[in-house]
């Protein structure tokens, strides 16, 4: 069974289909329509709920938002499930809700909860209240009638005045109901969804069942359901495998477990690798971020995933496992189809190993899509060059969206291999080679020859900063 | 100008009106128990409805095998066209839209049959199994095609002056062009929905998410077959609407309702996204041409537009819509001698229909273009060219189509918005910005509005109103509006507060319900407000009449010395507390409850002669909007916006600044990032939100200033306020003109960018890339 709070009720399941979402249940089962359903794809967050867990410190607990409707219900083990419906104290509204109301935040309403939803998290993390972390606290809450402006004020008002709640007055008593469900130690398994704490009883559940499918965050699994209608399979959990969640920096590399959530490995990414900031602040949206892994998102190897690309440009492991036996592979070796890889039968990707970066080197990493929050790449471009004397000794790439698999480009990386970096001839040597390297195809996002175009221009771009001097501002975005 | 009309005060110590009340339901959206149609309580007969759609877009149905539906679990009932006891076409105004596929294709995605199953799921999974076969025949895709075939859904209406063909060929100067303007999708974030309750025999309630509950209660009669008598349809709030619930929520209220007949089970109907999408029409795209002629000093002297509106299948709301854009060419300015022409063309796409400015952003933005143009070639600034050309004492202020502008203040708004918002200045560091910064270029652009109020459809301008007064001198109102989140409703509460002088928790504003408030209009062309509040005023007048009669008797002052206040009712020293006084009345057996009615006077058009007066007023504003563009990738930021806008006098500040700013993001959306795409069968694949972007959060400038012009509507509107839902819509268009401006400046601001919406960040590259291109030409 698994073991959740829901609010401050304890709930035990045992036989909910797995096609059940986190929405659906809280709607359809438990009346709670608080949560609303704009397009069960997690791209709205009309639908976001607040999950709190054990804080890594064990001391208190950690507020996440997350889109109900692609969350399945076994991720909720061991958390408490928080709607907007169990916000307010008594009849006093929480301090969001106030902020809400006072700015007149909402207009026809429906987005409110959600937004509501994802203040409360913002409220209970130490973050100043700025425009920037009110951006990507709301980086996934779509509003069609005020246009936001109402809802930023209101955000930075209630944050910027931030006293104890209700929740903190509970946090102790949640705490431990949290810790008690923690000490348990069968596994927790609803249905057909199991979630092993450990790599050894995930090899033993892939052997027990044999066409079970691997999950992590869900939030790409999730649309098979809620958009193509089909039924799961079995379905292990990586989220609790406890070799899956380490996150380990020495002088050599940074090893991020890969069922970490995207939001968890943030700090240390934007630490060791400051020019991933953008990327990954724009690798879709905050709640999904709090759920979707690392590891998925490569394991998935979509052609238009933002994390491939990284792993490609920084030479990264990918770090296999089956339960007995480890194997490394190299990103370049990784990808070997349109959604395909070298995972072998009941295996899975245990962590990735990124290499730091030596002074020489300059990385930068670019993503040029219609929409700057919570959209998919058109084209996703990571550059790095190590130098010598203003002399190319390396150079590297990782692209999404311009072939069929996340691509480097070796050519690039081979001819420019000794050229003063200062010409104008290397940059235009680069633009030549990247406008004819790949074969992108039209699509909804793009057309091919625009994509062709920005993959040379991008390099001009890259080109531009990292040249010793400022030669000309090179973006509209603050990031630059 | 025309003296304005003596204004009476009406902001009073007690009153709620003029000031920044709260949204109605704001506490309750907040708390997440503000209902919407899906969060009512499931009743114990609930079932769920879906419909299996076409997969091509033109041609005939061969073969429909249903078995498979049939069997899938949970089915209940299916229904073909043929199941349909009464009317089968639910075409608002014209015909021509079949409640589900009769034998003719219309377009990919059109629904063929709907099914009826114990779960949602299970009705959605059905829905997905019937074999279907077609016999395909050559679609119409676009607007191009459909000219080129002459494939139109309602006649081509022209209207104009002069001889604009001899001042194009004797002009000094001329220009012509072209310009795409993109459609756009809805996307309120409550997507279709209708629940269908069967009531004794025949009668039916619906609970439904719709603009226009009295189209629904008149669709669902005749598709049942029963008199509007029997359907009771019930409307509290929508999650958004925007023109797509205003005729195209019926279609699913409908086949609810038939289900429900045929069961006698409560039926849901809701659409998940991709289907909404889908199956649900959306802003016309337009394929817009000009030719302008104008002088040296940059005054427009003639303009023949011609403006081609992508109906889809069906003319649905189209007549109107494509009318409204014709309305709109000339914005603000005066063009000379003019010939506008409109074209409703017919294509294979599903029907498009009403959204927020209905047609008239698609002419409008040719105004706008004329301008930038005329700038260009002249090397004048465009808002130079601008205000030379606005409408005027000198210019003159009658319109092409013979309307007069009465109360002309577009010249004083613009006036101060340019000065408030340094205009002069930001120009100058704009061109020093760019002279420096190779890469990201700068642009800046002032635009007007001047958008028309009224329904074009003159009988759509009445409206309806029921207010009862309880013995606690609690007061309910009932109006045919409906609340989609624009603050109708908190309005509403505001006018009949004023009115008795009581405060704001003394009244509720109810669902609208056709059973309440008949024959109403759909809550669209900005005109909730002024329509419904004028009726719900009368209906408070007609109270207060009784009322102040009885007062007067009893304390023996003259009636018309009543006044109600504070929560009192006073004349000559005499003093009742409000629901003393109710409570006196109903003793002496007064009536405490009224309807109310108001139609909006001194509009027609004939459209013989394409002429008349279509509208009561203009509403007016303007925006100046700031932009950086990366000229490596065609990615942009909106970097500054300032907005002045006349709301006339406000009736609530804080709901009308919220359209002003969701109207302009919804805007820039359209112009920018929302990008309807359909593939080359005719199958949309910008179908989900994934695909289709609308503004997120950090689409809002950083810098967002929006102030309103403090002038009361000189026509006697409620209040002498003005309708602000649309309006605002347009002021977008500055974003569009500043990114053009920063591409201009590429070519020293002598070519005006071949730029069409939306200006995704890949047409900007193009744009680009033939600005620098013909550069190097040269």
């Amino acid at each position: 069974m698994i073991k959740f709070l829901l609010n401050n009720e304890l709930v035990t399941l045992e036989n909910e289909a797995a096609e059940v979402s986190v929405q659906q249940y809280l709607r359809d089962q438990k009346a709670l329509t608080g949560s609303k359903e704009g397009c069960a794809a997690g791209d709205c967050g009309a639908c976001t709920v607040v999950l709190g867990e054990i804080a890594p410190s064990q001391t208190g607990i950690y507020y996440r938002s997350v889109n109900s409707c692609i969350t399945l219900m076994a991720a909720l083990h061991g958390k408490q499930l928080i709607t907007v419906e169990h916000l307010s104290d008594g009849n006093t509204l929480h301090p969001v809700q106030q902020a809400m109301v006072e700015h007149h935040g909402s207009q026809c309403g429906f987005c409110t909860p959600g937004f509501v939803m994802s203040m409360f998290a913002l409220y209970h993390t130490d973050h100043p209240a700025t425009r920037e972390t009110v951006n990507t606290a709301l980086s996934g809450n779509l509003c069609r009638c005020t246009g936001y402006r109402p809802i930023i004020e209101a955000t930075l008002d209630a944050c910027a005045h931030r006293k104890a709640d209700k929740f903190t007055g509970q946090e102790g008593e949640v705490l431990k109901q949290l810790e008690a469900i923690a000490a348990e130690t069968s596994t927790p398994v609803m249905n057909k969804v199991y979630l092993p704490s450990s790599r050894e009883a995930m090899a033993a559940l892939l052997q027990a069942h044999p066409d079970a499918r691997f999950v992590a965050g869900s939030t790409d699994l999730s649309l098979e359901y809620t958009q193509q209608l089909k039924t799961l399979p079995t379905l292990v959990s990586t989220t609790r495998v406890k070799e899956c969640r380490e996150l380990e920096v020495d002088e050599q590399a940074v090893t991020v477990g890969a069922a970490l959530p995207l939001s968890d490995i943030a700090p240390v990414l934007h630490e060791h690798f400051p020019q991933l900031h953008e990327l990954i602040d724009r690798f879709a949206s905050l709640p999904i971020r709090n759920q979707a892994t690392l590891g998925g998102n490569v394991a998935n190897a979509s052609p238009i995933g933002d994390m491939p690309p990284v792993l490609l440009a920084l030479n990264a492991t990918v770090i296999l496992d089956n339960g007995s036996d480890y194997r490394e592979v190299p990103a370049d070796k990784f990808f070997t189809g349109y959604r395909q890889t070298v995972l072998a039968d009941k295996e899975w990707i245990s962590a990735i190993r990124f290499n730091r970066m030596d002074e020489q080197t300059q990385l930068r990493a670019y993503k040029v899509s219609k929409r700057h929050e919570d959209d998919i790449s058109a084209v996703c471009a990571i550059f790095t060059v190590t130098l010598e004397d203003g002399i190319v000794s390396a150079i590297s790439s990782g692209f999404g969206g311009v072939a069929a698999t996340p691509v480097s480009c070796e050519e690039l990386e081979q001819r420019l291999l000794g050229k003063n970096w200062r010409e104008q001839s290397t940059r235009q040597l680069g633009m030549e080679i990247l406008a004819e390297a790949f074969s992108p195809i039209d699509d909804v996002r793009a057309s091919a020859s625009y994509r062709k175009q920005i993959l040379a221009n991008l390099w001009q771009r890259f080109w531009f900063e990292t040249q010793s001097e400022l030669l000309a501002t090179t973006r509209v975005t603050a990031y630059a | 100008m025309r003296k304005l009309v003596d204004q009476p005060s009406h902001k009073a110590e007690h009153s709620p009106l003029l000031r920044s009340e709260k949204h109605e339901s704001a506490i309750r959206q907040v708390s997440g128990s503000a209902r919407y149609v899906d969060d009512i309580p499931a009743p114990a007969s609930l079932c769920y409805a879906s419909v299996g759609v076409t997969n091509v877009a033109s041609g005939t149905l061969t073969s429909l095998d249903l078995s498979a539906v049939k069997h899938s679990p949970g089915v209940i009932d299916i229904i073909t066209i043929s199941d349909i006891p009464g009317h089968t076409d639910i075409g608002p105004v014209f015909g021509g839209d079949p409640i589900l596929l009769d034998n003719e294709v219309k377009f990919h995605g059109q629904p063929v049959f709907a099914v009826l199953a114990e779960t949602q799921e299970q009705a959605r999974v059905a829905a997905t199994k019937a074999t279907m076969t077609f016999a395909e025949a050559e679609a119409i895709l676009t607007t191009h095609e459909a000219l080129a075939a002459d494939a139109k859904v309602r006649p081509t209406h022209e209207f104009g002056r002069g001889d604009v063909s001899n001042t194009l060929q004797t002009a000094p100067l001329t220009a012509s062009g072209h310009l795409s303007v993109g459609g756009q999708e809805h996307m309120y974030l409550e997507g279709q929905v209708s629940l269908a309750i069967p009531e004794e025999e025949d009668r039916m309630s619906i609970f439904t998410s719709s603009q226009h509950p009295s189209e629904v209660q008149k669709l669902v009669a005749e598709v049942l077959d029963v008199k509007l008598h029997r359907v009771a349809v019930d409307m509290r709030r929508m999650g958004g609407g925007f023109g797509g619930k205003e005729s195209q929520a019926a279609q699913w209220a409908c086949l609810a309702a038939v289900f429900a007949l045929r069961t006698r089970r409560a039926v849901k109907m809701r659409l998940p996204r991709m289907l909404d999408m889908q199956a649900t029409g959306k802003r016309h795209p337009f394929e817009n041409d000009y030719e302008i002629a104008f002088n040296e000093t940059g005054k427009m002297l003639g303009a023949k537009v011609t403006v081609s509106g992508n109906c889809g299948h069906s003319p649905d709301l189209s007549d109107a819509i494509v009318d409204r854009a014709m309305f709109h060419v000339d914005n603000a300015y005066q063009l000379g001698d003019t010939h506008i022409t409109g074209h409703r063309l017919k294509t294979n796409i599903v029907s498009h229909t009403a959204f927020r400015g209905f047609g008239g952003p698609q002419g409008l933005i040719m105004a706008e273009l004329m301008m930038d143009v005329v700038a260009r070639k002249t090397g004048l600034d465009p808002l130079s060219v601008r205000k030379l050309n606005l409408y005027g004492e000198e210019n003159g202020t009658v319109t092409p189509y013979g309307m007069p502008l009465e109360q002309d203040i577009l010249a004083d708004l613009i006036g101060k918005l340019e000065a408030n918002s340094n205009y002069w200045q930001r120009r100058e560091e704009v061109k020093a910005f760019n002279a420096a910064s190779p890469i990201i270029k700068k642009g800046l652009a002032l635009t007007p509005v001047k958008f028309g109020i009224s329904f074009t459809a003159k009988h759509l301008n009445q409206a309806g109103a029921l207010l009862h007064i309880y013995t606690d001198g609690s007061i309910q109102v009932n109006h045919g509006g409906t609340e989609m989140g624009q603050g109708l409703h908190t309005k509403i509460g505001q006018i009949v507060a004023h009115e008795f002088g009581v405060t704001l928790d003394n009244i509720e504003v109810t669902a609208t319900r056709t059973d309440k408030v008949p024959n109403t209009s759909p809550t669209a062309a900005s005109s909730g407000t002024d329509l419904n509040g004028k009726a719900a005023q009368n209906a408070c007048i007609t109270i207060k009449e009784r009322l102040a009669a009885f007062f007067a008797e009893q304390f023996n002052v003259p009636a018309e010395d009543v006044i109600f206040a504070a929560g009192q009712v006073s004349a000559g020293g005499h003093h009742l507390p409000f629901t003393q006084l109710i409570q006196n009345a109903y003793m002496a057996r007064i009536s405490l409850s009224a309807t109310g009615y108001y139609r909006t006077p001194k509009i027609y058009y004939d459209r013989e002669t394409g002429s008349g007066r279509p509208f009561f007023y203009f509403a007016n504003g303007a925006a100046v909007s700031e932009v950086s563009v990366d000229t490596l990738t065609g990615e942009y930021t909106l970097d500054k916006v300032d907005i002045l806008h006349d709301v006339g006098t406000s009736l609530n500040p804080a709901i009308d600044r919220g359209q002003i700013e969701g109207g302009f993001i919804q805007g820039m959306g359209w112009l920018t990032t929302e990008d309807l795409r359909w593939d080359d069968s005719g199958r949309l694949i910008s179908n989900n939100m994934a695909t289709y972007k609308i503004p997120a959060i950090g689409d809002t400038p950083a810098h967002f200033n929006v102030a309103l012009f403090d002038r009361p509507n000189a026509e006697d509107s409620i209040y002498h306020s003005k309708a602000v839902g649309e309006p605002p819509f347009m002021l977008a268009i500055s974003v569009w003109c500043a990114i053009k401006d920063a591409i201009a400046s590429l070519a020293d601001y002598k070519v005006d960018p071949d730029l069409p919406a939306p200006a995704t960040p890949e047409k900007v590259l193009m744009a680009i890339n033939a600005i620098q291109n013909a550069g190097g030409e040269q």
